[in-house]
């Protein structure tokens, strides 16, 4: 299949490793990866705090970027659950907001193809044992957008398990939110603060060597937080364990928050 | 510092407050919503109602077992007995109450056997008579299984809604036509008659407001005693239920789709 | 925002009465922070809530219909928004055709008048009250104090508030944030008579409540009672009282006259539909399979009850909720306070921080809805923005009511209040937000901004960035509790070296596509070809 790789403005600048691990995995099931240069951002972070006017732009831009070549690719993949849920669930929203009918429609037809990274692995290319190699112990949480607006259930950790090597342990609370929540974390740092550093002893008390999601964002959040603790538990995005094998395995430097490149 | 202002809400000279409100909620609901209206037909009644075939077809037997279980559930003392036993299994119920009020109509068998001092509500006692009550004894409209509830209809039988309250010993006498399995089947029975004075009861009177543990006993009867009074056994449906249920230990049988106790989602 | 000539000039939804308890004086952001350094108060909430939430997901779990009831309660609910003048004019004919009387109250201040009234001319010097959220949502025991009228919360959860001269903090459980001792403490220094030696076991402070109360309910015959009201019935007049101490039937049974103060909102269409609402109530509540005591009464019973019956009609703002068609639904809410027991904000604040009535996940919809939110320094227009938007609170509300999309409009109504608002639109996020909007909608501008991030970065020192107090104007709230990733060369950069590495070298695709080969000289504009 043709695969269009809408990084997230996030991974593109933050996290480079999600991206390349992305494109080492869907390479490596044999599909072909495209990277569209004028993608910027999906307008979550400007839709979530109300500024549906501010998003408008940003919501047309992403619909400019791959409306051309929707007949050409087979799907467009988000390593985040919360930017795919945002292309789902919001970019109607903010065409509606503008009263942009037209805007609405193309967005429809974009947000049809566009899937989370598991999504598209289960639902779309039909694996859940991709073929990689992690051997590490590693405790998953679940992120609340690929839980409760993409419900991408059990989709990852039926991912995780089939990679040989593996040792998945119970996060304990995994449902609730690591207190990210976008601007939230800074709009409300104090409450913020209080939800991650909850989390971040939850991980920690998994006793596993990473903490594992499909949002860069939130590892970017519970990572920082475990990094500000000095606590052991390294941040991972899912991308990255999946695009681990024997041949050419993970290296430990590229967490979400200890990248060596 | 604040450079907002709350102000008081607007109201019209000469026109009255309810002509007020529904104007203000018309005008607010001339704003169309994104979805079609909702009228009373398009509301989905896909959940178990009266009719539904787990609340008519479910084995009388198991209903019963269902909810003994969630009275008991809820620390309400059950005592299942035939009509033939109901009279002494009443008087045993009430224990050592001395005094015992009943409501005008209750069947004059079940206190047969009653040696405490049983008095017939006129609809005269007030609560501080009451007070002095050790034990009421009623009937009941209807008992719901799933939840454990106990339907009082304030008459003749279910008695008028104070003595039901203040004493602090209630003993219930549910009989087996009076036992709904769900709540749907409970409110049609109750919609017969919509406009009486309705208590339902499930467990003795509890409160949770203290670090939300389960503490009962507050204001309402601190003891709760069901006699249930169920029907004969048929010998001959016991020796079938015995061969059913020596079947039943083979893995097969377990798949019974209406066994109430088994409500689990898949 | 629309006026129809009805022939009554201009008659609009208002706003709640300022008087309401619906306001705290704090924005939310401030007010959490000191809750949040309450330790007792994390751990009383801690306790709480995962207690509580145990229990939902159990008896929820029991329910193989579940998903179904929702599905209903959510449609007859919007069946009452759709219909209510109707349904409230049938409503008031049922109860008046049942004994009662019915009252319209256009907002908190005709409420109080009505109620003080009624128990004045009823020479009432103390009145019994059933936990209600409109009354303490109208100040209602405020406004009877100023009259002579002492008012007592005869819930035992209202009583620990009441006497500790404390304001509720929780829909279902006011007091949840005091523990055993406090509360222990509490009824020592203010209930006369009480066992000194009390021990804070909930079963002895029950008692104690037991013990404060019943000589007050043996005293009610004759007097007056004030309720609210889980659902009234249009099509019977019926009112629904759902309670678990008893002091509910107390207060429903044993007075002369009972006042109950319901919002218009808290229709059920036919006594039918109580089968849907007294399945979802109890279970998402308290997580019990049914509360333990539910009273269905229809005006005045003869020789059983009280003998006189006012129902109060309330608005006080519920016609300014249902004025915007998205935001409406939340007047759709039955207070169970499951979304309360779900959410990580409450979890972690409790409910004084957000000031209002009703706190947590609905009220944070529910409040400035009713109150209108008044620009920037209005605490209430804080209050959308008090959520992660996780979404839990939208999972477990029984009628399906879309709080986390509910929550981002409601951001939406503030920011644009404010760019409509002249001189208003220039603060910190919105210059960032109109910036970052620029950026982000110029890709050719935003290309060659992502690949300069990882060069510039480069001037700080190790891996990530640690503190850094107000060098970005955003930042620091992020940078104050946790570390940041340092921008390195940006995933743009590294592609289109690996393209360029292709070209070179067809036969063999990137040697390393996981790690990228060269990365420093890739950092440079893309060029035009690339982009078009």
């Amino acid at each position: 299949m043709r695969i269009s790789l809408m990084t997230t403005c996030l991974v593109d600048v933050m996290a480079p490793d999600v991206a390349r691990a992305t494109v080492t995995l869907l390479e490596r099931l044999g599909h072909e990866v495209v990277f569209d240069k004028r993608q910027t951002c999906c307008g979550q972070m400007h839709t979530n705090t109300g500024y549906y006017t501010e998003a408008a732009p940003v919501v047309r831009s992403f619909v400019d970027t791959y409306e051309p070549s929707l007949d050409s690719i087979d799907a467009i993949v988000m390593p985040s659950g919360s930017c795919a849920g945002c292309v789902r669930d919001q970019h109607q929203l903010v065409a509606q907001h503008e009263g942009d009918s037209e805007l609405e429609e193309r967005a429809a037809a974009v947000s049809a193809k566009t899937y989370e990274l598991s999504e598209l692995l289960v639902d779309v290319l039909k694996v859940t044992d991709v073929g990689a190699y992690f051997p590490h112990s590693v405790t998953y949480h679940p992120t609340c957008h690929s839980m409760r607006v993409l419900k991408v259930g059990a989709r990852p950790v039926k991912l995780l398990r089939a990679v040989e090597g593996i040792e998945v342990r119970n996060l304990p609370e995994s449902d609730t939110c690591c207190g990210f929540g976008g601007t939230f974390s800074v709009k409300n740092d104090a409450t913020s603060d209080a939800m991650v550093t909850d989390k971040a002893a939850n991980v920690v008390s998994a006793g596993a060597e990473f903490v594992v999601a499909g949002d860069a964002s939130c590892l970017m959040n519970i990572g920082g937080k475990l990094r500000r603790n000095g606590a052991a538990p390294q941040s991972v995005h899912l991308a990255q364990i999946l695009a681990s094998t024997r041949e050419e395995p993970f290296v430990p430097s590229q967490t979400i928050l200890g990248r060596a490149s | 510092m604040s450079d907002w202002t709350d102000e008081r809400p607007t109201r019209t000279p000469g026109v009255s407050a309810k002509d007020e409100i529904l104007a203000r909620v018309r005008s607010a609901l001339a704003v169309p919503r994104r979805d079609e209206v909702t009228d009373a037909e398009d509301v989905p009644r896909a959940y178990q109602r009266a009719d539904d075939k787990q609340e008519v077809s479910t084995d009388r037997g198991k209903v019963r077992d269902v909810l003994v279980q969630r009275l008991e559930d809820y620390t309400a003392v059950v005592h299942r007995t035939t009509a033939d036993g109901a009279a002494a299994v009443i008087a045993e119920a009430l224990g050592d109450a001395a005094r015992v009020i009943v409501p005008p109509e209750l069947p004059e068998a079940w206190t047969s056997s009653v040696t405490a001092d049983v008095s017939q509500d006129d609809g005269t006692a007030g609560p501080r008579e009451l007070d002095d009550i050790d034990a009421v004894l009623t009937g009941c409209h209807t008992a719901i299984a799933l939840t454990g509830t106990l339907v009082l209809r304030a008459d003749g039988i279910g008695g008028r809604r104070v003595i039901t309250l203040v004493p602090d010993h209630h003993v219930v006498v549910v009989e087996e036509d009076q036992v709904v399995l769900g709540v749907p089947k409970a409110i049609e029975r109750m919609a017969e008659d919509p406009r009486a004075a309705w208590t339902m009861v499930s467990g003795p009177s509890a409160t949770s407001d203290i670090e939300l543990s389960r503490v009962e006993g507050v204001h309402g009867p601190r003891r709760l005693d069901i006699v249930f009074i169920e029907p004969e056994p048929d010998p001959e449906a016991e020796a079938e239920a015995a061969v059913k249920k020596a079947s039943a230990r083979k893995p097969t049988a377990k798949r019974s789709s209406t066994n109430p106790t088994q409500e689990k989602t898949a | 925002m629309s006026t129809v000539d009805l022939g009554i000039p201009s008659i609009r939804p208002q706003h709640a009465s300022p008087s309401s308890n619906l306001r705290g004086t704090q924005s939310f952001p401030d007010a959490a922070r000191s809750e949040l350094g309450d330790e007792t108060l994390r751990g009383n909430l801690r306790h709480a809530t995962a207690t509580i939430q145990t229990k939902r997901a159990s008896a929820v779990r029991e329910v193989r219909d579940w998903q179904k009831l929702r599905n209903a309660g959510s449609a007859l609910k919007w069946q009452v928004t759709d219909h209510l003048p109707e349904l409230l004019e049938q409503l008031e004919d049922s109860v008046t055709a049942a004994g009662g009387v019915v009252h319209w109250a256009r907002d908190a201040d005709e409420a109080g008048e009505i109620v003080t009234r009624l128990a004045l001319e009823r020479d009432a010097q103390e009145v019994l009250k059933v936990k209600s959220m409109a009354t303490q949502e109208i100040g209602l025991n405020e406004t009877l104090a100023h009259a002579g009228i002492h008012a007592i919360e005869s819930d035992l959860a209202e009583l620990i508030v009441q006497l500790a001269g404390d304001t509720p903090s929780h829909i279902l459980v006011p007091a949840i944030h005091r523990n055993r001792a406090e509360i222990r403490d509490i009824f020592l220094r203010s209930m006369p008579d009480i066992d000194p030696d009390i021990t804070d076991d909930p079963a002895a402070l029950a008692e104690a409540s037991r013990r404060f109360l019943r000589e007050k309910f043996l005293d009610l015959p004759g007097g007056v009672a004030i309720s609210g009201a889980n659902f009234a019935v249009a099509d019977t007049g019926t009112m629904v009282v759902v309670e678990s101490e008893g002091n509910g039937r107390m207060c429903l049974t044993l007075p002369r006259t009972l006042i109950s103060v319901v919002g218009i909102e808290k229709i059920v269409p036919s006594f039918q539909d109580l089968e849907v609402f007294l399945q979802l109530l109890p279970r998402s509540s308290t997580g019990e399979r049914m509360n333990p005591y539910t009273t269905l009464f229809t005006g005045v019973t003869e020789g059983d009850g009280p003998q006189e019956f006012h129902l109060v009609l309330l608005d006080n703002g519920r016609s300014a909720v249902l004025e915007d068609p998205e935001g409406r639904s939340a007047l759709h809410c039955i207070r169970c306070s499951a979304c309360l027991n779900v959410c990580p904000v409450y979890e972690r604040t409790g409910g004084h921080a957000y000031g209002s009535t009703y706190p947590g996940p609905i009220g944070a919809i529910l409040s400035p809805q009713m109150t209108g939110m008044h620009g920037p320094d209005d605490p209430n227009t804080s209050l959308p923005y008090a959520s992660s938007l996780c979404g839990a609170c939208y999972d477990v509300c029984p009628v399906k009511i879309d709080i986390p999309k509910i929550l981002v409009h409601m951001r939406a109504e503030d920011v644009d209040q404010r760019r409509e608002t002249s001189g208003q639109f220039r603060g910190t996020w919105d210059v960032a937000m109109k910036g970052a909007s620029k950026l982000m909608s110029s890709p050719r501008a935003y290309d060659k901004a992502v690949r300069s991030a990882g060069p510039l970065s480069k001037v700080l020192p190790g891996d990530n960035i640690g503190k850094l107090p107000g060098m970005l104007p955003l930042v620091p709230g992020w940078t104050d509790h946790r570390d940041l990733p340092k921008p390195g060369t940006s995933f743009r950069s590294w592609w289109d070296a690996r393209e360029r590495d292709r070209a070179k070298n067809p036969d063999s695709p990137s040697s390393d596509s996981r790690t990228g080969g060269p990365d420093a000289a890739a950092d440079g504009p893309a060029t035009d070809e690339e982009q078009a």
